[in-house]
């Protein structure tokens, strides 16, 4: 019984993807899917301003032009203790308040300290969006140094095939041997003091092998393919044939695969920086204060929530995001038919029928 | 001719492996030796006895050989594992690295298996059913569910775990009483899921939902009544209820409900259970018991073959099979039973204090050794939390990845066929579905086994156990670089050799893949 009704379905959703892409380019399409992933978008809004807020909260030097920032307190400031302001004799607690004031709440309002203060009274918002730039900075590098460098490797080997092939991917093998952690370890541990931008080069040098598989899987069939053949006998260069006829039709593959590894790349960090082999104080990262206040989850949780509650919300946003980027680029996925959609259907097939 | 030539291809196969091996050792030996001074704190030591502590190190770590130098005395101890010699080195501290990853060992293996065979059983099995009911709630949920573990650092859920199942679990337990809102939510929540999963529609739907919310909410009250989170047991009654249970779940699985000699086999094996349900009580007493609990299981697997063996008559080998997998899952249900029989015991003790759920270590050092019931209560105990928190984070991989295997499975030619010719749903989904999307899953599970035993640094860490995550740690902060080559050269062999067991595990399920074509 539910057999034929998901032939039915099946049926239907064929021509009622035929139709609704209908007169659109390849890109059209992927667009549009994505657009209608609502998660994807509720998630690449919720990043873009977590995003703005973080790197506007505090003040920023760029070419030597200060930038003030948005938030009053600074990392380095020692404001007083705040006393009184908190239940049951605790010191430092957070004066945010979401609970409108018509619902017995102290109304919606940041006050002093939003998130608190830690031990020695500074300011938990501004270490917080500190620690979430480095984070973010961190992420970005890594995604967008493995992102290169695993397309090249894995393109020139797909398409070259033979020998280069070969040396690439051992090559490639032997970066995969080296477990990431105890790489990145053993950079983070040695290098941390030179600086959270080394930190994240050299981790991005070390984390592009399974894209470099991907895309060399891709780049295989792909040049096997009639399109290819076709330029070929055109008198395509071998440069224009990666660039304008393989490329495009592997980026979808590179693209989710590079977001997945920026979600993997803000928790390798975090996860470093916990064990003390990622970014060392003085300077601070969403991972370090985590692992700097954890003893204090009971007397003074709010050290532990913030910080971890943007890890979460950062890495839950590029895991939508991708998810939402992958539906849109397999063709093969089908999309789960709403009742708009039939309904629309359904007008269309009319339409054609009168026609 | 086949064999040869996969000979072939496995000595090729090991050749490369060596010399990637080879070279990221000496990439790693190296980058280690370059970024830090061995001697770095003794230097500027105050201590009078430093110069003497450097000259000793420096002549025992061969501190004066330049790295890229030393790597190959390193290397010689190495390969003198083909003589029968295998030589890791020393540590800082002047005993071997070969010991002590020896003994580290264990302690991680332990920390890992239930948590790896937990994960790839529940993300599985969940995986599946959300693949057959796509675009359910169920599937939207557990979507959320995997991308949510997949964004949780450990360490933040294993500190959030630490308070609230096992300080407020604890707290808990010196009043177990569970709340009305606390009664409600949790059977919303389950009977939300089960019908979820069971996918009817209409008036059927809400009788699913309504008798699992009524089942849940009376079975927590009663068990609040009678105390019994704090004297757990099934008792001779529930345990025959389960084992029966147990006896319909495997056959409906294993060969079909229709089965009828499979179901009465089964069946009878719970009838035996429950007859020996006191004798065994009674076996447990006695001393030993590590060696009762195995010569028990092997009594209740040849105790299946043999009941299966008299009532089968045709078709003996499914009948078989699915007698043992039922008799046994009894065996565990037993086993568990045997626990909570002995939990009373277990939280009274001085040791324990009504306090069961420990937040760090792997054992109790106050508990009196001896009797096997208490101390293994005291182990499971120990493991409770590391495990959950390693099954959360990573079974969120498996319920993805078995989804999607499963999702593009079912749209394949071969099921359309399967069903056409009129198979039922259970043998299409079992046999045919199930069995293709287990293939490539088996190549992941391979790697993932590997990839375990270097691969819980921070749980350790968090849990305060000593696995090889600990040496690991301990090798990078005292640039302890033998320590640290021993511990990657384990690391590293076994993740490239699980990639070649995976490749060759991969051909032999497939026939479409040959092993060693033009490769």
């Amino acid at each position: 019984m539910s057999t034929s009704r998901e032939e039915s379905m099946q049926n239907s959703e064929v021509s009622l993807q035929d139709i609704e892409t209908e007169g659109l380019s390849q890109s059209q399409i992927v667009r549009k899917r994505f657009f209608h992933h609502r998660g994807a978008m509720v998630s690449i809004i919720f990043l873009f301003i977590i995003i703005v807020t973080v790197f506007t909260a505090l003040e920023s030097k760029i070419f030597g032009i200060r930038i003030p920032g948005w938030w009053k307190y600074t990392v380095e400031d020692l404001p007083e203790l705040e006393l009184g302001v908190c239940d049951d004799g605790l010191v430092g607690c957070p004066t945010l308040s979401l609970v409108p004031s018509f619902l017995g709440g102290d109304g919606i309002q940041l006050g002093e300290h939003p998130f608190g203060q830690d031990d020695i009274g500074r300011d938990y918002l501004a270490l917080v969006m500190r620690g979430a730039q480095r984070s973010l900075m961190v992420t970005f590098v890594i995604g967008a140094m493995s992102g290169v460098i695993g397309t090249v490797i894995g393109a020139i080997s797909g398409f070259y095939r033979g020998f280069i092939d070969s040396v690439l991917m051992r090559f490639t093998d032997f970066i995969i041997t080296v477990p990431t952690i105890i790489i990145g370890s053993v950079i983070g541990f040695h290098f941390g003091n030179l600086g959270v931008a080394f930190l994240a080069f050299y981790l991005g040098l070390f984390g592009w092998t399974g894209l470099s598989r991907l895309v060399r899987g891709e780049f295989l069939t792909l040049r096997e393919r009639e399109f290819v053949d076709a330029a070929r006998v055109a008198g395509a260069t071998n440069r224009r044939i990666i660039f304008k006829h393989i490329l495009p039709n592997a980026v979808g593959i590179i693209i989710v695969s590079v977001t997945l590894l920026m979600s993997g790349a803000i928790l390798l960090e975090t996860a470093l920086s916990y064990l003390g082999f990622g970014v060392v104080a003085p300077d601070v990262s969403l991972g370090s204060l985590i692992s700097q206040y954890q003893e204090s989850f009971t007397t003074r949780p709010w050290l532990f929530w913030y910080p971890g509650l943007f890890i979460i919300s950062i890495a839950l946003s590029i895991n939508f995001i991708g998810d939402g980027l992958r539906d849109a680029f397999d063709p093969r996925q089908r999309r789960r038919i709403t009742k708009k959609d039939r309904k629309n259907a359904k007008v269309a097939r009319k339409a054609l029928a009168h026609k | 001719m086949e064999g040869s030539r996969l000979l072939a291809f496995i000595m090729r196969r090991l050749g490369t492996l060596g010399v990637i091996l080879f070279g990221s050792s000496f990439l790693l030996y190296n980058l280690a030796a370059i970024s830090g001074d061995p001697l770095g704190e003794l230097r500027i030591s105050q201590d009078p006895r430093a110069k003497q502590i450097m000259i000793s190190l420096t002549r025992e770590l061969q501190l004066d050989v330049p790295p890229p130098l030393r790597y190959f005395l390193w290397l010689r101890g190495v390969l003198g594992l083909f003589v029968g010699n295998l030589d890791l080195g020393n540590t800082r501290s002047g005993e071997s690295v070969a010991t002590a990853i020896a003994s580290a060992i264990p302690t991680t293996v332990r920390l890992v298996f239930t948590a790896s065979i937990l994960a790839m059983v529940l993300g599985i099995s969940i995986g599946i059913i959300t693949a057959l009911r796509q675009y359910s709630k169920f599937d939207y949920a557990m979507t959320f569910v995997s991308f949510l573990l997949f964004s949780l650092p450990i360490f933040w859920v294993a500190v959030l775990l630490k308070q609230f199942m096992a300080i407020e679990f604890n707290n808990w337990l010196s009043a177990p009483t569970i709340s009305l809102t606390a009664l409600v939510s949790i059977g919303v929540i389950l009977s939300l899921i089960v019908s979820s999963v069971a996918g009817a529609t209409g008036k059927k739907n809400y009788t699913i939902f309504g008798s699992v919310f009524a089942g849940t909410v009376v079975t927590l009250w009663t068990l609040q009544k009678i105390n019994w989170f704090l004297e757990p047991g099934l008792g001779p009654i529930f345990f025959f209820f389960a084992c029966v249970g147990i006896a319909y779940g495997v056959t409906q699985l294993s060969v079909g409900i229709a089965n009828k000699t499979a179901l009465k086999s089964s069946i009878s094996m719970a009838v035996i259970a429950l007859i020996l349900y006191y004798p065994t009580r009674k076996a447990f007493t006695f001393d030993k018991q590590g060696l009762i609990v195995v010569a028990m299981a092997i009594l209740t697997i040849s105790l299946a073959v043999s009941v299966s063996l008299v009532i089968a008559k045709i078709d003996k080998a499914a009948i078989v099979r699915t007698t043992v997998i039922a008799a046994f899952m009894m065996g565990l249900v037993r086993l568990l039973d045997q626990l909570m029989y002995t939990w009373p015991r277990f939280i009274s003790t001085d040791a324990i204090n009504y306090r069961p759920v420990p937040t760090v270590g792997q054992a109790n050092s106050l508990l009196e050794p001896g009797d096997y019931w208490i101390s293994t209560l005291d182990l499971l105990m120990h493991l409770i939390l590391p495990t959950i928190a390693l099954t959360a984070i990573s079974f969120a991989g498996y319920i993805r990845f078995a989804r999607g295997t499963m999702l593009e499975v079912l749209n394949q030619d071969y099921i359309r066929t399967a069903r056409a010719k009129g198979l039922s749903e259970r043998t299409v989904i079992m046999r045919h579905a199930f069995r293709n999307t287990l293939i490539p899953l088996s190549t992941i599970i391979v790697v993932d086994f590997a990839g375990i035993i270097g691969g819980a640094i921070i749980t350790e860490r968090v849990f305060g156990w000593k696995g090889m995550g600990t040496l690991f740690n301990a090798a990078i902060n005292s640039f302890d670089l033998n320590l640290l080559m021993g511990v990657f050269f384990l690391t590293g062999t076994l993740a490239l050799t699980a990639n070649l067991v995976a490749d060759l595990l991969y051909s032999a399920l497939d026939p479409r893949i040959r092993t060693g074509a033009g490769a």
